[in-house]
């Protein structure tokens, strides 16, 4: 056995390459995947879980002023807390397979039109009552209330009803979407009984763990949920989740062994952080990207040579380089990278030059006056930074661009979708559509970037009930390039997600959709 | 029957507070009207729509005018009754007083160990004035006053956590720990802001006394021959006493409202991460509250500071 | 001539070290600012004096120009609240009475709430540039500067010169400025060491809170927060900028100590961040 195959052997055992991986390589060592099998280490064999242990996560994206309600769960550390006391109906596998969970089954009609989902029997809530489609209907009626602060209620818009037959759950939704199902697992959709109405933060769900105490922002206890309907879910005897705002101090209670697994960690320490003894560090690429947008309907945004200008100011590379510190991809200007499914790996990348820049803005006859640019560290990690980078490229390029960095407190509310320039991001949606749909259509309720265009809308809609896959992938090839030639958006870059767990904790899947498993680390690992 | 001066001093200072407290309620309550944007806002953040913003406003009764607001607050607080926070629908009292007893444990250990050090280290460099100890003690307060604390905290955490694991990073503290547990939870930031006070209360120490030590009496203790340390203890600093306990007030005081760097860095649950977490929602019961118990906290202990400069000096204490 | 003591001539030397590369930053700083000269965190080279900072740009550079901010506003910030605290702590002590009264209840006002927080309600409502920052530190921290100002002139205005002068019939204003001010110069100049220092810090923090000024424009507190995911690391890059905050403090602290050994008066709070 050489070294280099050593090597690998012992990276596979410390978690850093999945087995599909680990075969792969091994072929390129000249040896047979059959033998590459035999040499697999155990910690790649099918196995066993084991149970018991309090595993603690410590966790960007929890405040004080948190509720339980999970239509409300917006940050990091709420979106782990619903996935350990909730279920929904159905979960988007790390392969993105649909895998039905509180429905038995689910078909949609030939048009996509009507959805018949089949409520499992002999699921118990939290309180002891059995979970019922009635449950299931009263959460989602909740959620697509007009008057709801659900932050589902944008994918719950299509849906023009929701009937109870018997154990069945039918939607019927205003127009044809073969997504729907994909929709229904998202992490605000847990059922609850009575769907939550009267009581909607009561954090009483049918997950494997049970809620014992929370203070919020600081600390949510859990135990095992002894009659969780799915034995294969939820090996530790509790949880406990920690709030760790602090990015310093989040890595460092990891090295010292006081939490077995955090979320974002800054790309800037995470190579230092992989070296750490008792640290796995684990980086997803995924669908999440940091974008500046303009406002194309405010001057001097509405000049569409100075977007492109600014589009080829920006150094995409230095930016992964320097921001992510490797950990991520150049965007292209669309929101859409190889995460999804149908992307169409062909599409021209933009690439960075000065001259093309300075064209651009030549013909574009701005006047010269500062162009601002807004921004917070709490746009996206390191947005401070890559604002500098810009603008350090853009004036090279003859671009008069200044930052304005704002503080994070309000940033949301007062900058954001308000400033005609500023930065943001985007976690990511599980389907192409619903990815432009949310902020790029004409009537989308988060148009940030105001871009308006019949076309590309036609496009995205058609592609909606288009069933057949290649004509839909042409489309949605289309469509991105409109929104990269004449859109507001600028993607530097897609952002992998880093995460780091101890290395007693086994079970480890990469699941691309969110942080920590798609916050299912508590569900599917185990103490080794 | 007249009351003693000392009495009807601290009767006028009480009133005068109360009437500093309302007052600061007025400002607390007109900075959270002046900063942009509302609870609503806040609550729903990126996914709020005109429609959604729209009922929760009306839900939370934003739309009432802010005098309507704020005098109903007040009534409230009259009759001991601090209200619901708007952005997550809990009562404020219990959560408040959960966090300041936080607060007051996290500053009440760090001022049992740094205010006896203080005016030990104070003694010790006026006994040695001006040579090696004196010199020693000046800079090394002085280094550990001029770290940002948050530095200091990261310095810490790496020493004596990552490499050595001496003590927790995180100094979360939740019901049902027991007491040693939590002293230990602790550790780091107490540290931390030991060194961040000591200086200030070591060198006002020091000046105190040196400025006694030109007295008459203590020159008189020094003829008799005492001891000099038995002179600067038991001589010096008796009289040194109202400038000390001033400045001491005004630490305890800054350990109490002024540590919210520190508890980030420690995750810590006390007040000022509670308070900056509700700025940010524009909470204002939640605020109000915070602001009060901030202003009387100081409003208090300068007021222990004037008493107790006043019985110490007889000048004072019996005024023509 | 006056002597000196060693440690003062350091604190001088130290001190005007550093007031000097600030004022001469344009000159003597090898890179720009903002240029972006190499890769992330490299290590002291002959190159980079101090190595790069977290993106790449020169680190000995930024701190030259980050000591300029640093060193401006902390000294502007100092010197107003400098100007404005003693004046009115002067004239509060001097004319006594309701003057008196409503002057210092409204400082007690403004020290009851934390100024960290006063400076994030101020900070979040107006567009942080470097006046308004002068301006928000320079008044919060007056009141500190009004209390010790009025407490120093509580004692010289009831003494016989002072009686004296106010017998002849000499205007209020001539007594602050040529009566007042010259007895209580020394117990000021100390406490402003400890004034600078806090305001430097008080920058700092703001900086931590991302409030401070403006990027790609440099702060020694910024350059902290900038680099401080290093630290565990053990990236020196955070460390430089601390030191130079600590040692700026030290000196400037041992120039007030010296002052302070030659006069008997007392010193404000840490409250003031």
């Amino acid at each position: 056995m050489n070294d280099d195959l050593a090597k690998l052997l012992a990276f596979v055992d410390k978690g850093g390459l999945g087995r599909r991986a680990f075969l792969g390589r091994t072929a390129a060592f000249g040896l047979t995947a059959a033998l590459g099998t035999t040499l697999l280490p155990q910690g790649l064999k099918a196995q066993e879980a084991k149970k018991g242990g309090v595993v603690k996560l410590g966790l960007q994206g929890g405040e004080s002023t948190d509720t339980l309600d999970p239509g409300l769960a917006n940050a990091p550390a709420k979106n782990n807390v619903v996935r350990q006391w909730g279920d929904t109906i159905v979960e988007v596998a790390p392969d993105k397979a649909l895998v039905p969970r509180l429905a038995e089954s689910f078909e949609g009609s030939a048009d996509s039109v009507t959805w018949t989902f089949r409520i499992r029997k002999g699921v118990k809530f939290h309180d002891g009552s059995e979970m019922t489609p009635e449950d299931v209907a009263a959460t989602y009626r909740r959620h697509s209330d007009e008057n709801s602060k659900s932050g589902a209620f944008g994918i719950m818009e299509g849906i023009k009803e929701i009937t109870v037959d018997g154990d069945n759950v039918v939607i019927t939704l205003k127009s044809g979407n073969s997504d729907l199902p994909y929709l229904l697992a998202d992490y605000h959709l847990q059922i609850q009984p009575k769907g939550g109405m009267d009581n909607p933060d009561a954090g009483i769900g049918t997950g494997p763990y049970k809620l014992v105490s929370f203070e919020p922002g600081l600390r949510y206890v859990f135990e095992r949920f002894a009659d969780h309907w799915d034995p294969a879910r939820g090996h530790y005897d509790g949880v406990e989740v920690l709030v760790i705002n602090d990015t310093t101090a989040r890595t460092a209670a990891l090295q010292s062994g006081q939490v077995h697994a955090i979320n974002r960690v800054d790309p800037k320490v995470a190579k230092l952080l992989s070296r750490a003894p008792g640290v796995q560090v684990k980086s997803i690429p995924g669908p999440g990207h940091y974008v500046f947008i303009m406002q194309v309907d405010k001057p001097p945004f509405d000049n569409k040579e100075l977007r492109l200008a600014l589009k080829y100011a920006i150094n995409r590379q230095e930016m992964v380089d320097k921001i992510l510190d490797g950990f991520g991809t150049v965007g292209n200007d669309f929101p859409i990278n190889a995460s999804y499914p149908l992307f169409d790996e062909s599409l021209p990348q933009r690439e960075f030059s000065l001259e093309k820049a300075a064209e651009h803005y030549k013909a574009s006859g701005h006047d010269g006056s500062p162009i601002e640019l807004y921004v917070a560290e709490g746009a996206f990690p390191g947005a401070v930074d890559a604002a500098a980078l810009f603008q350090a490229s853009a004036q090279q390029a003859g671009i008069p661009l200044e930052v304005m960095r704002v503080p994070d407190d309000g940033y949301w509310a007062d900058v954001w979708n308000v400033k005609p320039f500023c930065a943001s991001y985007w976690s990511g949606r599980p389907v192409q559509d619903q990815m432009y749909s949310v902020p790029y259509l004409s009537n989308a309720e988060w148009n940030d970037t105001r871009f308006r265009n019949q076309e590309f809308d036609d496009l995205i809609i058609a592609a909606r009930a288009e069933l057949d896959e290649a004509k839909r992938k042409e489309m949605y090839s289309q469509a991105a390039m409109i929104l990269r030639e004449e859109g507001g958006v600028i993607v530097p870059m897609f952002n992998d997600s880093v995460d780091a767990i101890s290395e007693g904790i086994a079970g480890w899947i990469d699941d691309p959709q969110m942080e920590l498993m798609n916050g299912f680390l508590t569900q599917k690992t185990w103490f080794a | 029957m007249t009351l003693h001066p000392v009495a009807r001093l601290a009767a006028q200072r009480i009133a005068l507070g109360l009437l500093l407290l309302f007052a600061a309620s007025v400002l607390i309550f007109l900075g959270t009207q002046i900063l942009p944007g509302d609870v609503a806002q806040a609550i729903l953040g990126r996914s709020a729509t005109q429609q959604s913003l729209a009922t929760l406003r009306e839900q939370l009764g934003l739309n009432e005018p802010a005098l309507t607001r704020y005098f109903s607050w007040l009534a409230g607080v009259l009759h001991g009754d601090l209200g619901i926070a708007l952005s997550n629908g809990q009562p404020i009292a219990p959560a408040l007083a959960k966090r300041l007893g936080n607060t007051l444990f996290l500053a009440g250990a760090a001022a049992v160990i740094a205010v006896p050090l203080a005016i030990l280290l104070g003694l010790i460099s006026v006994r040695y004035l001006n040579r090696w100890p004196d010199r020693l003690i000046s800079a090394v307060t002085l280094a550990t006053i001029s770290v940002p604390e948050f530095l200091l905290g990261y310095i810490v955490i790496f020493f004596l956590a990552v490499q050595y694991q001496f003590l927790p990073s995180l100094s979360t503290v939740y019901d049902g720990m027991s007491f040693g547990a939590r002293l230990h939870a602790i550790g780091l930031p107490v540290i931390v802001l030991v060194l961040a006070v000591l200086g200030h209360m070591m060198r006002m120490t020091r000046a105190a006394i040196l400025n006694v030590m030109q007295s008459a009496y203590v020159e008189t203790a020094e003829l008799k021959g005492l001891r000099p340390f038995a002179i600067i203890a038991k001589h010096a600093l008796p009289n040194a006493v109202a400038p000390v306990v001033n400045v001491v007030m005004l630490n305890l005081a800054y350990l109490v409202v002024g540590v919210v760097v520190v508890e980030v860095v420690f995750v810590y649950p006390g007040m000022g991460q509670y308070l900056v977490d509700h700025v940010a929602k524009r909470d204002v019961p939640v605020v109000q509250a915070c602001g009060l118990v901030f202003a009387a906290v100081y409003i208090g202990l300068n007021l222990v500071a004037d008493i107790v400069s006043i019985l110490a000096n007889p000048r004072l204490r019996h005024p023509r | 001539m006056m002597r000196l003591p060693v440690s003062a001539l350091i604190g001088l030397c130290l001190t005007t070290a550093y007031f000097a590369a600030a004022l001469l930053a344009p000159l003597i700083a090898p890179f720009g600012v903002a240029e972006i000269v190499g890769q992330s965190w490299e290590p002291a080279s002959a190159q980079f004096w101090l190595g790069t900072d977290s993106i790449g740009r020169d680190l000995l550079s930024r701190m030259i120009w980050g000591g300029r901010t640093t060193i401006f506003v902390a000294a502007a910030a100092t010197a107003l609240s400098f100007g404005l605290g003693s004046v009115l702590g002067f004239f509060a002590a001097v004319r006594g009475g309701w003057v008196d009264q409503v002057l210092s209840r409204l400082v007690d006002l403004l020290m009851s709430i934390p100024s960290l927080i006063s400076a994030l309600v101020v900070l979040s409502v107006v567009p942080v540039t470097i006046p308004v920052l002068i301006l928000v530190m320079g008044i919060l921290d007056s009141t500190r500067v009004f209390r010790l100002a009025r407490a120093v002139a509580v004692d010289i205005a009831v003494m016989d010169y002072v009686e004296a002068v106010r017998l002849r019939g000499e205007k209020q204003g001539w007594i602050i400025f040529r009566e007042i001010l010259p007895n209580a110069l020394s117990p000021l100049v100390a406490e402003m060491g400890l004034r600078f220092i806090f305001a430097v810090l008080f920058i700092s923090t703001l900086s931590f809170l991302g409030l401070g000024v403006q990027p790609p424009m440099a702060d020694w507190g910024g350059i902290v927060k900038e680099n401080k995911e290093g630290i565990v690391y053990g990236i020196p890059a955070a460390l430089v900028p601390a030191l130079a905050i600590a040692t700026l403090a030290i000196s400037v602290n041992l120039v007030a100590d010296w002052v302070l050994d030659r006069t008997t008066s007392l010193k404000g709070g840490r409250n003031a961040r």
